[in-house]
Parts: structure tokens; sequence; C-alpha cells
């Protein structure tokens, strides 16, 4: 009896660790949207109606604006996949420190609030903005220049806040390509430019697939951005569901534009299935081709392969004529200066607009102005004097840290039981974990609203920590897991057989050498939430606000240095927490 | 490539290194391949020869000295222009193209025209015995046929010479041994100049016309396989390929033969040849397939008293341990034919073995 109730659990236990984490799911995310959903086929009297879809698709209105997301949307990926190639290119094929602190200088951004970053945009474009002081100072323009709230300064915004996605997704992807390659091709008498676009380029195009989708679902969800630093021409379809909420509070409708921006989600996600297939996303290296063999790839693939020899050759024309003028380069020492320098541009757009909030956060003068007037702490002290400040920035914190603890919490048998587990449809159930990180996140927003507002949970602190871990678990899991993969499962068998109980291996030999992955699935849990304001903005209501939320409802009143403060604590606040991420993750023993 | 010109070499070498900060991983090198000649680098991890595989290729760049390639000056030639061709450890096929297309890479580079490419690729898969492959993607091949199409991708455009990388690393036993003649009935085939790196020993033996063996970023000793074997010129190679037998001696006279006095009471001759002097202290190297034991009454040209040791049967062959008086381990070998000799451990024993199985080492003249 005891024996087969052992050898059940044996069978079983590895499964059982994936249960949390798929409860929570299912609770706090699959019910509430597809709730969410239910009720946007609901009329007032609650009896089935198209009435919400067919008000999208009275006026051109919507349409318009439909139209206009995926505008923007488009015109951002193209932006952050264009300017982001070169870059992931340059950190894929370099090496040694260079390469870990051109990550670090991608990933500060990625960790830092849209939020922040849209308040730096004001600075740097607005009328009486860094740029225009610049211009005029150096006699180019007379008067200032309307470098913001228009079309430009959105795709500005939104790029800077989406490329490092795309970086870090196309990295991915190029660093399992394998260097050889290109070396092979130079031996067999390919020039580096060709060797570039027909071995290259094609292996990394899974990789730029990848990103381009992460980049579009996600713009696709934008709001923060288009209302601070679009005019109501920009306006975009998660405006429309922010307005529906905060000023009508029409869940029907709010709820039809919310399925159409999934239904938008969900057919991009189809044509990228069908021509780059899914395996892309997570960076394992897929052929191309090994999309569906369906008509729609193959025509592309033969158009990509005849478009890709094109381009080799017209390189090699332009390369070859370069070396005619300027002498032939060594084969080694002569590196072209194109890519690192486009790669340093890019990251200096990145990584220094954030920080142009430093010093205006201790101007003397009210507005957002370049340069600061004088010198003053008065900001800082209305900061820290504010008790509505105050309390957000400890709701913050708390919310992150116990943010941060569920999300490990759940996320360490998770991912356990997908590294070790031999289970069916684990890719399945990796794709469920992920979707929340993949779905435009105002989407889930609403759905938590919705469902909170039924059970009391609006308003309090767990349902923050609950609707934060949603997004945080999805990071922590993948973390975790990344260092379970190079973690050898025979010193626990030797643990065992050295007479270790499974929890004493667990305490004494697992998880000190997974503590790196571990710390660091804390930190950026934690950064997640501090940072996170989509579903801020919808659970915590009135008084019990977090900190971002704060800014935004300041922001939307009145942009004053007290903003450019609270970011620039923000700012010391991530850097410190990713810069020890950075540590703790250098000194892991394996890997 | 048909015309073997004999005295103008395929590849040269001269004064070639390489450092990396303070470390030499390779230093200052001379090495000369003529056409049609099968060449191995050998050594241990670190010793040197991938790096120089890498500045013959093109991929990383010497400090010093010059590399020519068919009589004409390479050194600052980049990779794609040196007329190389290189199979990569793991082979590195395009994953995203077809076997055919990865064999007609080095074509298309060269701007071949179509008809000629469709010829030439399918007599290659032809040559490597995988005429119906074309269209597959690599990743659906075993091992031994990727390393196929490897080979087949850097022969098909006749480069001057070929480089391989361990190319049979990553097989298993059998396939290597396989592997092997595949390469060497290519290699006469198509009467390619190979430049070929391994740590291998018995694939070096077995493969080469010439073994470079190389130790500490430097050439130890360059020559055929039976001089290495029979005449290495350094503890190092008597050591590195196959088992040695090896201790001090002391040169007492040369006359018609060389006569040298041991640590454990027993003079010892070798053919003259060696360029040693009266007084010299030299180590001698006596292959264990030399080394015979005795019976009683049984003599030979050199006889070593030594207490039996222990004797394990390897299949084909028999190995015998026994211990000098002096305390050096000794190893004989014979092959396995039946119940022959038994003793005891801490019986005393005699080895002997003729004088041309002596083999004279000056000690390392260390720099």
């Amino acid at each position: 009896m005891r024996a087969a109730l052992a050898r059940l659990a044996t069978g079983v236990r590895p499964h059982l660790g994936l249960g949390p984490a798929l409860l929570l799911l299912a609770i706090v995310f699959l019910i509430p949207v597809v709730h969410l959903l239910q009720l946007s086929f609901l009329d007032s009297a609650k009896g089935f109606s198209l009435e919400h879809y067919l008000r999208l698709f009275q006026t051109s209105l919507y349409v318009k604006i439909l139209a206009n997301t995926f505008k923007i949307a488009g015109l951002t990926t193209a932006l952050c996949l264009i300017c982001g190639y070169p870059i992931a290119y340059f950190i894929a094929t370099s090496a040694g420190r260079g390469k870990a602190f051109l990550v670090l200088l991608v990933l500060m951004p990625f960790w830092t609030s849209v939020l922040v970053r849209s308040f730096a945009w004001i600075v740097i474009l607005g009328r009486h903005g860094l740029l225009n002081q610049m211009l005029t100072a150096a006699g180019i323009t007379d008067a200032p220049l309307d470098l913001i709230y228009n079309l430009g300064s959105v795709l500005v915004g939104m790029t800077h806040a989406l490329m490092p996605l795309a970086i870090l997704t196309m990295l991915a992807a190029m660093q399992n390509i394998d260097a050889n390659l290109s070396q092979a091709a130079g031996t067999l008498g390919a020039r580096p430019s060709q060797a570039f676009w027909r071995i290259y380029f094609p292996l990394s195009l899974p990789g730029v697939a990848a990103g381009g989708l992460l980049v579009f679902i996600t713009a696709v969800g934008f709001f923060i951005t288009p209302i601070l630093l679009g005019s109501p021409q920009e306006t975009m379809l998660a405006q429309i569901i922010v307005i529906q909420i905060d000023e009508m509070l029409n869940w029907g409708f709010a709820g039809a534009v919310a399925v159409l921006l999934l239904i938008a989600s969900i057919a991009v996600f189809y044509v990228f299935d069908r021509v780059v297939g899914m395996s892309a996303l997570t960076g394992d290296m897929a052929p191309a081709g090994a999309g569906k063999q369906g008509f729609l790839s193959r025509a592309g693939s033969r158009l990509g392969y005849a478009l890709i020899a094109g381009l080799g050759w017209v390189c090699d024309y332009l390369g070859s004529g370069w070396d005619r003028i300027f002498g032939t380069r060594g084969p080694h020492g002569g590196r072209r200066y194109g890519v690192p320098i486009a790669a340093i541009l890019v990251v200096l757009f990145l990584a220094l607009p954030s920080f142009v909030l430093v010093p205006v956060s201790f101007s003397g003068s009210s507005f957002f102005q370049w340069p600061p007037v004088g010198f003053s702490l008065k900001w800082y002290d209305a900061f820290f004097s504010s008790p509505i400040w105050r309390s957000a920035m400890i709701r913050s914190v708390y919310v992150g840290l116990a943010t941060a603890v569920l999300s490990v919490a759940i996320g360490i048998p998770a991912a356990f039981a997908l590294s070790r587990g031999r289970m069916v449809g684990k890719t399945a159930l990796m794709a469920f974990i992920l979707m929340p990180l993949v779905m435009p996140h105002i989407i889930v927003a609403l759905a938590l609203f919705y469902s909170f507002s039924k059970i009391g949970l609006v308003g309090t602190s767990l349902g923050l920590v609950l609707g934060h871990t949603i997004f945080s678990l999805p990071y922590a899991i993948v973390t975790i897991l990344a260092v379970l993969k190079n973690y050898d499962i025979r010193l626990d068998q030797a643990a065992w057989t050295l007479g270790a109980s499974r929890l004493v291996a667990f305490r004494r030999i697992t998880l000190p050498l997974i503590s790196a992955g571990v710390i660091t699935a804390f930190l950026f849990s934690f950064v997640k939430s501090f940072d996170e304001l989509t579903v801020a903005l919808f659970i915590s209501g009135g008084v019990a606000t977090t900190l971002p939320r704060q800014m935004w409802a300041e922001a939307l009143l009145n942009v004053t240095p007290t903003l450019a403060a609270v970011s620039t604590l923000i700012l010391i606040l991530v850097t410190v927490v990713i810069l020890a991420g950075e540590y703790i993750r250098s000194r892991q023993p394996s890997s | 490539m048909q015309d073997r010109d004999h005295r103008q070499p395929k590849l040269e070498l001269r004064g070639v290194s390489k450092r990396y900060g303070d470390f030499a991983a390779l230093k200052r090198t001379d090495l000369s391949v003529s056409a049609g000649e099968f060449v191995t680098l050998l050594g241990p991890s670190g010793s040197g020869k991938t790096t120089l595989l890498t500045i013959v290729a093109g991929l990383s760049a010497s400090n010093t000295g010059e590399i020519w390639i068919d009589g004409a000056e390479a050194t600052n030639q980049p990779v794609h222009k040196r007329d190389i061709g290189m199979v990569f450890q793991n082979y590195a096929l395009f994953p995203h193209l077809s076997v055919f297309e990865n064999v007609a890479f080095p074509l298309r580079m060269r701007r071949t025209p179509e008809s000629e490419i469709k010829r030439k690729v399918n007599r290659m898969l032809e040559v490597v015995h995988l005429p119906h492959v074309g269209d597959r993607l690599t990743r659906e091949l075993s091992g031994g046929q990727q390393q196929r199409i490897a080979l087949a991708r850097c022969a098909v455009y006749e480069p001057s010479i070929i480089l391989m990388d361990e190319p049979l690393g990553a097989l298993d036993k059998k396939l290597r041994d396989q592997m092997q003649v595949e390469i060497k009935r290519l290699h006469t085939e198509l009467g390619a100049t190979i430049l070929y790196v391994t740590h291998d020993q018995e694939e070096a033996m077995a493969m080469s016309d010439r073994i470079c063996l190389m130790n500490r970023g430097g050439i130890e000793q360059l020559g055929t396989p039976q001089e290495l074997y029979f005449r290495p010129t350094s503890k190092f190679a008597a050591d590195f390929l196959g088992t040695s037998n090896l201790f001090g001696a002391k040169v007492e006279g040369v006359g018609e033969t060389i006569d040298l006095s041991t640590g454990f009471h027993a003079s010892i001759s070798a053919l003259r040849g060696a360029d040693v002097g009266p007084g010299e202290e030299v180590d001698v190297m006596v292959r264990p397939e030399h080394l015979r034991l005795l019976k009683d009454g049984e003599t030979a040209d050199n006889v070593v008293p030594a207490t039996f040791e222990g004797t394990m049967i390897t299949g084909s062959v028999t190995r015998h341990w026994a211990r000098l008086d002096d305390g050096t381990t000794i190893v004989a070998l014979s092959l396995t034919t039946g119940p022959t000799l038994s003793f005891q451990p801490g019986e005393a024993v005699r080895f002997g073995w003729p004088k041309d199985g002596t083999v004279l080492i000056r000690p390392a003249r260390e720099g």
C-alpha cells in the first residue's frame, strides 16, 4: 500500500508543481478574460445582443481608430526592428565584458516604466524642451518647432519603449546561430556581406519575426504614450477602453473594443504561426520554412530567398567598390565600423533620455523646462512631505515585495515541473503561462477590474498583488527555467545516494546552486510590479493608489517637476535592483 | 590540382606565430606542404594545432610571418579569397539550406553557371555516396552523412588546400574508422592537398603522409608516421605516439654500436646513427612490442633484469608489467597466442630486445 502510494507520488510529483501556477492563472487570468468577452455580447438588460459591436462599426470613428492603431503599431514595429537589428547583431557577435555591458544598457530601459520614459520625452521634445533649445541655440531654427503631440513624438516614445523587447527577442535567436557558419561561408568563398545576407540574415529571420510579433502585440494595446505624447489624432484603441471605463463605465462596449483588440492580436499570431512557426518565439532556432508548409510560407520563402540573394550581391558590389576606392582591408582587422556605430547610437537613444529627468527634478521652475532653472530640492520636499505620495510609495514597495514573493514561491515548483517532468502538452502549458505577456495588458487589466469588482478586490492590495503576479510569474518561471536548464540533475541523484532525503538535497544542493536564478526572478518580479501602471490604473482606485498610478493621475492634471523627482527616485531604485540582479547573475557558478 | 608540381609547395608557412596577450599560442613556425600531400597536425589540446589551422584558413591573423599558397603570398588575403576549403568540427552545415544548396554554395559564390553547378554538385554527391539526399535539409541526415556532405561542400570547388579541424571528433568509434577510409579515398581520388587536425594519434598514424607533432605552441617533430613512431626525437614524441618505455642512460662508447650504461646494472647497445658522443647522458626509448620476456637460457642483444608485476590480456595482445631495479616500470607487448609464460608477481625475470629497437633521445634542450 505504502509502496503503491510512493510510486504514485513519484509518478505524479513533477506535475504537481505546476498546480499553483495553473490555478492562479486560471482564476486571475483565464476566467476573468472569458467573462469580459462574454460581457461584450450582453446588452444592459443582460440579454444576448450584438449592440456593442454594431456600435463599433456604425460610425467610421472606431474603424478609423482601429486603422490608426494598426498604423501606429506597424510603424513602431518596423522602427524597432530596423533600429534594433544592428545592436542585436552587434551584441550577438561580440564577446566579453563589453557584451554584458551592452545587454545591461538595453535591459535598463526595458525595466524602467513607460511612464517615466514618456515624461523624459516631454522634456526633450517639448516646446521649451531640450531639442528646441539646442536647435535655437545652434541657430538652426528661429522659433521652437512643434516636435511633440503629433505622430512623430508618439512613434519616438513607443519605439523607445518597445525597442528593448525587440532587441532582446532578436538577440535570443541570434545567440543560437552557430558562429562557425559565417566562418564556413567565408572559407567557401563568400565575402563578409554575402555571408551575412545569405547565411546569417536568413537564420536570424525567425528571431526578427518573433521580435516584431511581440512588439506589435504590445504596441496595439498601448495607451500611456499616445495619451502623454500624442494628440487626439493619434488616439489608439486602448484609449477608447480607458475612456469607456473611466468616464462612462460602459462595460459592454469596453469589452467589445477589447475583443476587437484580441481578435487583431490573434490574427497576427495566426499569420505568424503560418509563416514562421511558433517555436521561434522561444528563441529556438527554427530554420526558415519551419512553419507549416502552406502556400503562404512557401511563396514567402521563395520570394525571401530571391530578395536575400539580391541583397547579397548588391552589398557585394558596394563592398568591392569600397575596397577598390579605399584599398583592401586585411582579413580580420577590417571589421566595418557601420554596425558598431549604429549600435552605439541606438544604445544612446535607449539609455540616455531617461536621465534628462534628473536635472529637471532639481529645477526651481514649476514646469518641465530645459535647461532647468536654478537649483532646488523643493520637488523632492513636495514628494516626501505629501501623505498621498508617501503612502503611494509605501504601497508600491510592499505590493512589489508581495508580488515577488508570490511569483517566486509559485514559480519555483512550476519551473521544476516544466524542466524535469516528462509530460504531454508541455509546450501548450508553457504557452498558457506566457499568455499574459503576449496579450495586450489592457485586456487583462479590464477583465480583472470587472471580476474583482464582483468580489470586492478592487482597491485592495491583495487585488493588486494578484493582478501583478499574473505578469511577473511568466518572467519568474522563465528565469528559473533558464538556470535549471544548466542544472545537472545527477547532482541531486548523487546527494540521494549519499544519504540525503529529497528535502535535504533540495535545501543543501539544489537551492544554493539555483539561488542566482531565484534571486534574479525575485528582483525582476519586484521591478515589474513596482513599475506597473495598466493593472494599477483599474484596480487601485481611490486612496489606495500606487506610485505609477499617482504619477499618471498627476500627469493628466499638471506636469510638474515633482514627477521628475519621483521618476528620478524610480530610476535610481530600478537601476540598483537591475545592477544587483546582474551582479548576482554574473557570480553564478555554472553556465 | 592534377599536375603535381613537387618543387613548388602548395602551402608554405614562414616564421608564422601568434600570441594572445602574454600567451604564445603559436611559436615561430615553418611548415611546407606539397601538392597532394596529407599532413596531420597532431598534438594535445592547447598545443597550437588549431591556431595554426585557423591562421592558414585566414580566420585569425598571425602576428608574424608569411603564408604562401600556390606560390602566391596569402598572408593578408581575406578568408573568402584564399581558395581553401575547411571542414569544421561540427561540420557547420547551413541549417536553412538543402543539402544540394549547401554543396552548391561555394560555386554560387564563384558565380559558376547554373548548369555547371548542377553537374558538379551531383557528381560530388555521387563521390561521397549520397546521390539521393540533395533535396533534404541537412539536419535530417545522420552524423556520418552530414560529415560526408561537409566533405563534399569543401571539395566541390577543388580548393588548393582542404583544412580539416578534428572532423571525426563527433562520431562514434565505428563510424570514425569508416570515415577515415572514406577521407583517404577522397584524398587519393581527388588528388587533394589536406591539412588535418586531430589529437587522436591512431587517426594520425592511419591517415597521414606526414605528421606534424605539436606541443606547447611549437612543432615537436615533423615526419612520416614511421619516423615518428620508430625514431622519435624527444621524450614527448615517444610518449605521445604509442606507448613507450623510457629510462636514462649514459653513452660509454661509440664503436660499431653505441654502448650505454644504465642505472640498473645492465649495459645495453644501440645501432649507430644517433648523433651522440661518449659521456653524454641520454634517454633510451624501447617500444613495448620490441620487449620480450625471456625464458631461461634465452638471450637477446640487450637484456635487463626486472621484477615481474603482472599480466593482462587485452584481446589480441597481452601486456606484461615489470619493475626495473631503479624503480622504472616497463611494459612488454606480445600477441596473445595461447597459454604462454606464467610468472608470479615478485618473481625475477629478464627482458630482452634487439639493438635496433633501442632509440636514443637527447635530453630536451629547454627553450
